[in-house]
């Protein structure tokens, strides 16, 4: 990876930090719905990286919108999981064929492309609101945020991951 | 000894995302448990200074809500001055007022962060301890109460929202003198819940829910919500009532944060009759 990619990583990391909690969390839609786009990040970052290093950017980042939203740490929580099984999900959603070398996500049908982002947000969604509500009994609660809310956000990180394609990469 | 550095090293990625994981469920047991931590808070320099930025760009579209509202109350309390110098039986303007000896004084802060979608939601204010802010000072709005400061830094304190499950307030019936605890269940932000209200007591929906005596933090008889809902709870022997918050919670800017001068010494006095605990 060149010194750009590096330098549009650390562009990345911060907008969407910034976008996340300077207009994502002040959303409240029904009182609740605060749409998370920040995944954006782990569904851009490049493939063919070492897996480590990902997974610790990804704590950081998770504990950046922690520490901004008072929420310590389960964005960390949430993020560090969908860093560590993005390969199983890559695997599950795009075949083996994402090892090959030539492998591009531009490349594939957006309908994998939307699955694989609705499974790294309902994934990141339930870890997160488990961890929130911290109780068994409230079991529905938990199910019903997890669902509305990881519809809001698969919404708008289409909306955004439209805008800002990467088309070169 | 060969075979645990080969374990080591195959399974590197799921131990540090385990390392990793475990950390970020020490801190939520942590922040479930006792207060968060000191620096890891929206109250720091970094976050309070870019959420004091971005407050700075969008004060501006409400510049005219917010003079009304500090409009309208200030005609609240000419209005209760005027009407108390007639009253009175020494006028307001002979009367020496010893500025040092107030048992409350106030001071003004802007929210710059306010949240209500979550469980346990925090508020960061643009004043700390430098301009006197100190953990345990009650925040009110002109229409109710709005929390308690948790946390400070040099310009910016978190406080704990009444929309936390985690608050827990003295609160009483207006025109009564029977309290309970006020809490937050997390479902509606427009609404708390009052308890252990007795059952003698009559209550009625549209009652007035004020501070009350108890709390060292906010002085009696601040304002809190109207009773929406009532119904016994599970013992049958107290009430478990909903209170309709008379301040829109989504929609704050301005806010007085209390600062109790006999705090020290209420609390020095509570803890000699309380070694036992």
């Amino acid at each position: 990876m060149s010194s750009t990619n590096y330098v549009i990583l650390f562009l990345r990391f911060i907008v969407l930090v910034l976008a996340q909690v300077l207009l994502c969390n002040k959303i409240g839609f029904l009182g609740f719905i605060n749409p998370v786009i920040y995944i954006l990040f782990i569904y851009w970052y490049p493939i063919k990286q070492n897996r480590a290093v990902f997974i610790l950017i990804s704590f950081l980042l998770g504990f950046t919108i922690d520490v901004f939203s008072d929420t310590l740490a389960f964005h960390t929580a949430a993020t560090v999981t969908i860093a560590y099984l993005r390969p199983t999900i890559m695997r599950f959603c795009f075949g083996v064929n994402f090892e090959f070398q030539s492998f591009k996500i531009a490349s594939v049908p957006w309908i994998q492309k939307i699955t694989f982002l609705a499974l790294l947000i309902s994934i990141h969604h339930l870890v997160f609101f488990s961890l929130e509500v911290f109780s068994f009994d409230n079991f529905l609660l938990i199910l019903k945020k997890t669902i509305l809310v990881s519809l809001a956000s698969l919404l708008l990180c289409i909306l955004f991951s439209s805008l800002f394609s990467v088309k070169k990469e | 000894m060969q075979q645990i550095i080969n374990f080591i090293f195959r399974n590197k990625n799921l131990l540090l995302y385990l390392l990793l994981l475990s950390i970020a469920l020490g801190f939520t047991v942590q922040s479930h448990s006792y207060h968060q931590s000191k620096f890891f808070n929206s109250a720091n320099w970094i976050t309070g200074g870019i959420y004091k930025t971005s407050n700075n760009i969008s004060d501006y579209f409400n510049l005219e809500i917010e003079n009304e509202k500090l409009v309208q109350e200030n005609i609240r309390l000419k209005q209760l001055l005027f009407n108390q110098e007639y009253n009175a039986e020494v006028p307001i303007d002979t009367l020496m007022l010893d500025t040092t000896q107030l048992d409350y004084t106030i001071v003004s802060a802007k929210i710059i962060k306010n949240n209500y979608s979550l469980l346990d939601n925090y508020i960061t204010l643009n004043k700390g301890a430098k301009q006197g802010i100190q953990q345990d000072m009650g925040v009110i709005t002109p229409n109710g109460i709005l929390g308690i400061v948790e946390n400070t830094s040099a310009k910016f304190s978190r406080v704990q929202s009444i929309l936390n499950r985690r608050s827990n307030l003295n609160a009483k019936l207006k025109n009564t003198e029977n309290f309970g605890s006020l809490i937050w269940n997390g479902k509606d932000y427009n609404t708390v819940q009052l308890i252990d209200i007795p059952r003698r007591v009559p209550i009625k929906i549209g009652d007035t829910i004020l501070t009350g005596a108890a709390s060292s933090i906010f002085p009696e008889n601040i304002l809190i919500g109207t009773i929406k809902k009532f119904d016994l709870d599970v013992s049958k022997s107290s009430y478990s009532i909903d209170v309709q918050l008379f301040n829109d919670m989504t929609n704050i800017k301005n806010v007085y944060i209390i600062n109790n001068k006999n705090r020290a010494e209420l609390k020095q006095l509570e803890a000699q009759n309380n070694v036992q605990y």
